[in-house]
């Protein structure tokens, strides 16, 4: 017997959001596509180069470079911010007069432009006249983050883990409020540990916004620019130099509009190819648990 | 359509998915899919395979494009290959 929906009529529903999507990004990336196989000397002389600027971009250096550095980025960040920001959330009291204002305390680093972000850090990280700079140089440990690539790496990871783990504390925070109280009461009941209460109520029940929070956070640290933009400048050298600011360099700066087409395409397709190898490890996962 | 910067070949590109996802749809109204488990190591629908086709054949070319100094024609042949095998036992 073959499955038929009940109600088709239904899809003419989604019709909106298919036009905002084909307007906002399908269109778009046809455009990227397009360019990417061509020379552009300017909008009205163009020349058909094939796949010249993919093999262009995958030979070159430097973009290999940019996305190891951005690998280790991102995957340092999420290595962070995850058990920190859950860790932060297990500490937010649930029932007490002071949960709005750590709540709104913990929301605040999220309101903040993100190239002021870069400037608050590039003022706090200076090693002649910034709070943080100058603790850690009076501690007797050299630091100066715009000579030493391991010092502004340091201090890149940190301003991230300072900029976005109040967003992952925020969502498992959510989490944590909707599992029932019983499932704590019969844990206690047990006599579980603080770690096995994490382990086998918490972290089972948390998966649904934790995903939320892992794909939000991988995508945004794939794609940063502004902070590591104000703050080293790419610098030293190009030691932080993530794929977006070299791509802006590309198509911005020296306006090669089909080269950072090309550039664009790869750096979409591994974007793609990692949300979604990690959501369906997720959701297999999911599926698995009984 | 010019400020898209439109070429042939990328207009039969984007015309050959278009007319896939057509099929893909009539193909869905005719016999709809089942959730089935083949050789791939997840179950997929007949549209999660045919997402699977296509960014197989992204990384094939670009592996291809990467590594070896030759027209890309293997790499497409490879790729329908792969497709038409993920497809049928995916």
């Amino acid at each position: 017997m073959s499955y038929k929906p009940q109600n088709n009529r239904a899809w003419l529903g989604v019709l909106p959001v298919l036009l905002i999507v084909a307007f906002s990004a399908v269109v778009p990336l046809m455009t990227v596509i397009n360019y990417s196989v061509q020379d552009i000397l300017d909008f009205n002389t163009r020349f058909f180069v094939g796949f010249e600027w993919y093999v262009q971009t995958l030979n070159d250096e430097r973009f290999i470079e940019a996305f190891g550095r951005q690998l280790a980025f991102s995957f340092t960040v999420l290595a962070l911010e995850i058990p920190l920001g859950i860790a932060v959330a297990r500490g937010i009291p649930k029932n007490s007069r002071l949960t709005p204002l750590i709540l709104i305390v913990l929301a605040l680093p999220l309101l903040i432009p993100w190239n002021v972000v870069g400037t608050i850090w590039q003022i706090f990280a200076r090693s002649d006249i910034g709070l943080l700079g100058v603790a850690i140089n009076a501690m007797g440990i050299s630091y100066n983050y715009t000579s030493e690539p391991l010092h502004a790496w340091l201090t890149l990871v940190a301003m991230d883990v300072w900029h976005w783990t109040s967003l992952v504390a925020l969502l498992a925070f959510a989490g944590l409020t909707a599992i029932p109280q019983p499932y704590y009461q019969a844990a206690e009941l047990d006599g579980a540990s603080s770690w096995q209460v994490l382990r086998y109520v918490e972290l089972p029940r948390l998966r649904g916004v934790l995903i939320i929070a892992v794909l939000l956070r991988l995508m945004d640290s794939f794609m940063i620019y502004t902070e590591p933009f104000v703050l080293t400048g790419g610098g030293p050298g190009n030691t932080t130099t993530f794929l977006s600011q070299y791509l802006a360099t590309m198509a911005v700066g020296q306006f090669d509009l089909g080269p950072a087409a090309a550039f664009s395409v790869i750096y979409f397709l591994f974007i793609l190819l990692f949300c979604w190898l990690f959501y369906q490890s997720v959701v297999k996962r999911d599926e698995e648990t009984p | 359509m010019s400020w898209m910067a439109w070429t042939l070949p990328t207009a039969i590109f984007f015309g050959a998915i278009g007319f896939s996802l057509l099929v893909l749809t009539l193909w869905e109204l005719k016999s709809p899919t089942i959730l089935r488990k083949g050789l791939l190591p997840i179950a997929t629908t007949r549209g999660d395979r045919f997402f699977i086709s296509l960014l197989s054949a992204a990384f094939i070319h670009l592996l291809w494009l990467g590594l070896v100094d030759a027209p890309v024609y293997p790499a497409t042949a490879v790729s329908v290959l792969v497709a038409a095998g993920l497809l049928k036992w995916g």
